[in-house]
């Protein structure tokens, strides 16, 4: 047991989740008090010593999954009462077979499965999954295919979503059945239908183990960590889920602007703490307190590239402002492609995000002429339209792949904007190597930042936040009587 | 632990149960952890899935008292911790005037003068008691590490006193919103669980469970239609406790099914962002019309 344990610990540290010693001890200490023949209060043992953030939890469930695939019950001993069609063929399916299950064998499954199905019938259901990846999945030995391809295989040939249709039908029949109705009974009918597609996916992964070993099942199967997927080419739910978890790095950068010399004693008097402090010398005031004094309210401008090359990472970049508005009173947002339009009002307290992002894609004045971004006119229109309202507390954050597509740069205009603000920062999603390559005129801009970052992934965008220290403002100078005159 | 342990995941379920908590495997068997392991429990998840309502179990399954620390912006130790207690010291060193110093010293610096606050009441209690933290997430980075001693060693130190250890294992509970990452420090003493919304089986049954006189069919039916609207695009989807409170309001209202035109009514007690209410009463309409066109 304690070798299985390292080897998991060993692939969560793969998978990038990080295990610390004392957390794995944790983990073998807390082995002993959970019953290992139950699957859930196992996972639950493991889960909650090894991974301490819930962002992780997926990765953890994925690579154990594949590291316990062999805990599960072996087929066979609950199968008992799987509608046997045909002669039940045991293990692997023969070299060479496309899929061996005949039409009458694939008839008496998919009536079993839709049986299982209408009535929710969680144990019908593993045994229908388990006998349609045998006869369908078609998975030979020692093939280097990943898990994917075999639950394609199997769920194409069951045909899953004309089964929830014929479900449907076959619910409409019965006379009383209110819209409302319908719609939960379908939802109904689509959970169970996710977790006929889990079992399949389980009964895969146990095979591959079987087939395989555990190690390597788990290296193709391992999914990075959100932080870590390219932002650039992220899917919709990882997007999705991205927007859950930057609220909280909204708020640390908001707090990291907001940032105060704590040190300084430049605040009133606290009466109250003095007189305390005063006690353990005897009530004399040795050491005044003084309040610390309060900050002030960072502003900020936020520039956001959202042309086609961008899309994706746009959407992302959106999502943070969206999180942003509800966190600064004092934030300005724009989008540009290679016309600058400002949409704070869009991300007003209380909007919808997604709302938001049509308002964003219907309205938005970001054309000027052909759509493709031009960083020079961008720039110049922000000047020359909000320069103004750029004051010495001003913070300017650009994100964009700075590709100007050879066009005029406005060299005179970043370095105005950079002096009329306390720092200007540039968010490049774009792999370093990249930059000022081809039409990217990166290196013209960052001369006139406070810093530029990589940020292509969640990571990367909390390193900017984390390591995110203001300039110093210039010191007020201080007028000594008689200088004037 | 020493004199009332749990004995078994089984059992922590059904004793909380008892207290009208439901908890699936998972929580029960990382609370039967906690407690056979001696570690504060970290339980994280959106707001209104019963995060404190699991420690106020907890209490009540354990027959201990229950001791709360309600986290926010600021919380420092004179708050958390333990604090002297000023007025009467100075008014001993006044009504005492001719005494020597050394001995005043050591008389004001003493456990009469000292106020607990609840780590250290927690700490102290000769009874064993549940600690709940709750919203750890609200105070700064510099006043999490102030729970660091006492959630590894369970003690605290006061300069003036001394060491103060646990007499007793308190259980500690934590509760997080997430809305900032938790130190990492802070993470390693504790046992994380994440608590997220409920299947649709175990809903109803908290509703069964928390709304008296609720039928079998109508919470069935709330159940499903809050996984329903949950599956919508929201600002803030319901929690189990807005869908208590809405098994409550159709209780009230002496409806015996839901039908559409309850639900529109009553959304705004399962939503509370307009946005939200108008998003779900579309999609519900809508969802109405697709059907009679087909």
């Amino acid at each position: 047991m304690l070798d299985m344990l390292t080897g998991f610990v060993q692939e969560l540290r793969h998978a990038g989740i990080p295990v610390s010693t004392v957390e794995a001890l944790d983990a073998a200490e807390a082995l002993r008090f959970a019953d290992i023949g139950n699957r859930a209060a196992f996972k639950a043992t493991l889960g909650s010593t090894l991974v301490k953030n819930a962002r992780h939890y997926g990765t953890f469930e994925t690579a154990f999954e594949v590291y316990f695939a062999l805990l599960r019950p072996a087929p066979g001993e609950d199968d008992a009462d799987v509608p046997s069609p045909g002669r039940p063929r045991p293990g692997l399916q023969p070299e060479g077979g496309e899929s061996g299950a005949g039409e009458g064998e694939l008839e008496a499954l998919l009536q079993s499965l839709v049986r299982a199905l209408s009535a929710g019938d969680r144990g019908l259901l593993r045994a229908v999954a388990r006998r349609s990846v045998e006869q369908l999945a078609g998975m030979e030995r020692g093939r280097p295919v990943g898990g994917t391809y075999y639950l394609y295989r199997t769920l194409r040939r069951l045909d899953v979503d004309g089964i929830l249709e014929r479900l449907l039908e076959a619910a409409a029949e019965s006379p009383h059945l209110t819209a409302l109705e319908e719609r939960l009974l379908r939802e109904e009918y689509e959970g169970r239908i996710e977790s006929f597609r889990e079992e399949v996916r389980a009964e895969i992964r146990r095979r591959l183990v079987a087939d395989r070993g555990r190690e390597a099942v788990a290296r193709t199967l391992r999914r990075p960590l959100l932080e870590d997927t390219d932002l650039m080419h992220a899917s919709r739910e990882e997007l999705a889920m991205v927007g859950q978890v930057i609220h909280p790095l909204a708020r640390k950068l908001a707090t990291r602007l907001a940032q105060r010399r704590r040190r300084g004693r430049r605040g009133r008097l606290d009466f109250r703490r003095t007189v305390r402090r005063s006690l353990s010398t005897g009530g004399v005031p040795m050491e005044p307190q003084f309040r610390i004094p309060r900050p002030a309210r960072p502003e900020v401008f936020l520039l956001c590239d959202i042309s086609g090359s961008m899309a994706t990472f746009a959407r992302f970049a959106l999502q943070f402002v969206y999180a942003m508005s509800g966190q600064f009173s004092k934030l300005r947002s724009f989008v540009f492609v290679d016309a600058l339009d400002e949409v704070t009002a869009v991300f007003e307290a209380g909007a919808d995000f997604e709302a938001a992002l049509e308002r964003i894609s219907s309205e938005a004045q970001v054309l000027w002429l052909d759509g493709h971004s031009d960083y020079g006119n961008v720039l110049a229109q922000f000047w020359e339209r909000y320069g103004g309202d750029l004051t010495p507390r001003s913070t300017v954050i650009v994100t964009g792949d700075a590709r100007n597509n050879y066009r005029d740069l406005r060299g005179d205009v970043m370095p105005a904007v950079a002096e009329a603000s306390r720092a200007v920062y540039w968010l490049n999603p774009e792999p370093r190597a990249y930059w000022d390559t081809g039409d990217s005129v990166l290196s013209a801009f960052a001369a006139h930042c406070e810093d530029v970052f990589e940020v292509r992934n969640l990571r990367q965008l909390e390193a900017f936040v984390e390591g995110l220290t203001l300039p110093q403002r210039p010191m007020r100078r201080l007028h000594l009587p008689g200088e004037f005159g | 632990m020493i004199e009332q342990g749990l004995e078994s995941p089984l059992d922590v379920k059904e004793g909380l149960r008892r207290f009208d908590y439901l908890a699936d495997d998972r929580i029960a068997q990382v609370v039967y952890l906690a407690d056979r392991l001696a570690k504060p429990i970290l339980v994280e998840g959106p707001a209104g899935v019963g995060k404190t309502e699991l420690a106020k179990a907890l209490a009540g399954l354990t027959d201990r008292k229950l001791i709360r620390l309600q986290c926010y912006e600021g919380l420092d130790e004179s708050k958390a911790l333990y604090e002297w207690n000023y007025k009467k010291q100075l008014l001993r060193i006044q009504a005492d005037e001719s005494a020597a110093w050394s001995e005043l010293e050591q008389d004001i610096f003493s456990e009469d003068y000292l106020l607990a606050r609840p780590l250290l009441e927690a700490i102290r209690s000769a009874d064993p008691v549940v600690l709940l933290i709750d919203e750890i997430d609200r105070v700064e980075v510099e006043t999490e590490a102030l729970m660091l001693e006492v959630l590894s060693d369970f003690q605290v130190s006061i300069p003036e006193l001394g060491t103060v250890s646990a007499a007793t294992q308190p259980l500690v509970v934590l509760t997080s919103n997430n809305t900032r990452e938790l130190s990492e420090a802070l993470k390693r003493r504790c046992l994380f669980l994440h608590i997220g919304y409920p299947s649709v089986e175990r809903e109803k049954e908290i509703l069964l469970a928390r709304v008296g006189g609720l039928g079998e069919l109508l919470a069935d039916q709330i159940a499903r239609l809050v996984r329903s609207v949950r599956n919508i695009q929201l600002k803030k989807p319901p929690s189990v406790s807005e869908s208590i409170d809405w098994a409550r309001t159709l209780l009230a209202l002496g409806v015996a099914e839901v039908e559409s035109e309850t639900v529109e009514n009553t959304l705004h007690v399962l939503l509370k962002y307009q946005n939200d209410i108008d998003r779900v009463s579309r999609d519900l309409s809508s969802a109405r019309t697709d059907s009679l066109a087909t």
